[in-house]
């Protein structure tokens, strides 16, 4: 089939082919139509970040992220710091249990498991925890860890996160370790590498990148959960540096229980803790972006 | 072909039982011609020193055969081509040799290959030391991302080898794989900033660093420009002095002008119309090239299929 074109004197021969105007028109209705879904996906999304900035730039400050709990939540005052330490800490104290056996458990999967029915067995298992509901999990470990210990503490709390972050760590260890080219682990394994030595030295140092910034997400979404720990932490209106006694808080609880509150001064507080919190994970999801660009130029270097 | 200088590589201590090719040929299904032992008072002329003996070798990928009945003997100093049509598995018979279908899922090795009249499949054969041995070059360069250095020292240093000896090993290998004039001055650099011929040549230098016996080359050049090939070519000459070289290509003029024995493999098609690679012949890569005794060679070479 050969169509002739026929260019306008003086039109360059490379210029755009004339269309037709059906064409014309659908190109345009696509055009429009792709513009609006984006900014209808963006509507919430900037309305949420300028809301809560709005009503809670107000009450920030180095008081508020530092100060005690007021006893009596109709009181004015006070600020969000136990809540503030509590979320650093707890986040802090899953992030140590859950990345570390969930990159190990990527590492089981992708480099020993394989197909075997084991691996695929945790596999699915990990994805099906993916799945469950985060209150689900605060309550496990509320009947495993807190009914028995009789106490709510910033452990339970760690725990109930832990378990939530560990599928996401173990999921994305396995994809990441799947991307490393088949020719680098055999270029290794022809120089009379071991398996651990070849995983070591060449498989990890090229998925660094995706590990870590997986890992980093899975922590972001741990400082953000509630649900884990309205039943596991308790509540505290100062600040509880020990883990393993006594009742915590975090700034997810807080804004809970502050927003639920009919008095003024207890929405106010809510909104900072808000605002703080949405710091707290873009800053996570901000290190994240870094570190993966860090690897990502040191590869390439 | 003998080695004109009669010279018996000494590189590796062969790690056990030696053949004593003198005495102890077994009749080879093959139709390789294994000289008859020398009378004593002979001057006796140097065998052909064996370093690989396949017999009856099959390789299985999930239970179907990719190729079978493959007998062949590999000596030591020489360079031995295979070469044959796509899906004939020539790479698949040359990863036998070191072991890297250890990490096919799904692939199993069956028959007898020996290395130095040692049972390369036997019970206590540690597969990573098979492959400190007997090193590989692939189709693909693949530099790891580290730099020039780090490529070449990491073998090395998985051997233990000391860190104040590093820069002449590297120094060492980089230089018999004739790179190291092109790199001497860029060694902390990424080795994935080298062209694709270099890469290749960073590849061989990485293998030759730890040392090994024999190199095996999987289609080094199929990724290179004319002018790279040639290059590795050159170096494939040079390095025959000291290492036992096998080589796959597809490049039939590549066999010829580097090989001194050459294998013709090639795919029957059974009745469930899989593919099941054979090995034609092997011979003398002059003989094959210019008298060769099986039609199907003749077809290939003469470019009448594959």
């Amino acid at each position: 089939m050969s169509t002739v074109v026929t260019t306008p004197p003086g039109a360059s021969k490379l210029g755009p082919r004339p269309r037709s105007r059906a064409r014309k028109v659908k190109n345009v209705v696509a055009n429009i139509l792709i513009s609006l879904t984006f900014v209808i996906a963006m509507v919430p999304l900037v309305f949420l970040v300028v809301y809560v900035v709005q009503q809670g730039a107000g009450s920030i400050s180095w008081s508020f992220l530092t100060a005690d709990l007021p006893f009596v939540d109709r009181f004015p005052g006070g600020g969000m710091g136990p809540a503030v330490a509590g979320t650093l800490l707890i986040t802090g104290a899953a992030s140590l249990m859950a990345i570390p056996l969930g990159v190990l458990g990527g590492i089981y999967l992708n480099e020993y498991g394989g197909t075997r029915p084991l691996a695929r067995l945790i596999r699915f298992l990990s994805e099906v925890m993916t799945g469950v509901p985060s209150i689900v999990m605060g309550l496990f470990i509320y009947t495993l860890v807190v009914l028995n210990t009789k106490e709510q503490t910033g452990f339970a709390g760690a725990l109930a996160l832990a378990s939530l972050m560990l599928p996401i760590v173990i999921r994305t260890t396995d994809q990441m370790l799947a991307l490393v080219p088949r020719e680098l682990r055999e270029g290794s394994f022809a120089l009379g590498s071991r398996r651990v030595r070849t995983i070591r030295t060449v498989v990890l140092p090229n998925a660094a990148a995706g590990i870590v910034s997986g890992a980093l997400l899975a922590v972001a979404r741990a400082a953000g959960e509630t649900a884990p720990l309205l039943f596991t932490i308790g509540l505290a209106t100062s600040t509880n540096t020990d883990l393993f006694h006594g009742t915590n808080t975090a700034l997810s609880v807080q804004i809970f229980h502050n927003a639920t509150s009919s008095f003024t001064p207890a929405q106010d507080r809510a909104w900072g803790a808000a605002l703080t919190l949405i710091v707290i994970v873009f800053a996570f999801t901000i290190l994240a972006r870094i570190v993966t660009a860090f690897f990502a130029r040191r590869q390439a270097a | 072909m003998t080695s004109e200088d009669g010279s018996v590589p000494t590189l590796v201590e062969p790690t056990a039982i030696v053949i004593d090719v003198t005495t102890d040929v077994e009749a080879p299904a093959t139709g390789i011609e294994i000289p008859d032992t020398p009378a004593p008072e002979e001057e006796p002329e140097r065998e052909r020193e064996l370093v690989f003996e396949l017999r009856d070798l099959e390789v299985r990928y999930n239970g179907h055969p990719a190729i079978r009945e493959v007998d062949l003997d590999i000596a030591a100093n020489e360079i031995t081509a295979f070469i044959g049509p796509s899906g004939c598995g020539k790479t698949t018979v040359i990863r036998c040799l070191n072991r890297m279908h250890d990490l096919t899922p799904g692939a199993h090795v069956l028959g007898r290959v020996t290395y130095h009249g040692e049972d390369l499949y036997g019970p206590k054969v540690d597969a990573a030391e098979v492959r400190r041995r007997i090193g590989m070059v692939f189709q693909k360069p693949n530099p790891f991302p580290k730099t020039i250095f780090d490529n070449v020292a990491y073998g090395p240093k998985l051997n233990g080898r000391k860190r104040s000896e590093m820069a002449d090993i590297v120094e060492h290998a980089l230089t018999r794989a004739a790179l190291w004039d092109e790199v001497k001055d860029k060694l902390k650099q990424s080795g994935l900033s080298l062209s694709g011929g270099q890469q290749q040549r960073l590849c061989i230098a990485r293998a030759l660093a730890v040392e090994p016996d024999v190199i095996l080359m999987d289609e080094p050049c199929s990724a290179l420009d004319p002018i790279a090939t040639a290059r590795i070519e050159d170096l494939m000459e040079q390095l025959k002095a000291e290492f036992t070289i096998v080589i796959v290509t597809h490049n039939m003029q590549q066999a010829a002008r580097t090989s001194d024995r050459t294998a013709f493999f090639t795919a029957d098609v059974d009745d469930e119309g899989k593919r099941i690679g054979r090995l034609v012949e092997f011979d003398v890569t002059e003989k094959l090239f210019t008298a060769p005794s099986d039609p199907r060679t003749e077809g290939y070479i003469t470019g009448r299929f594959g």
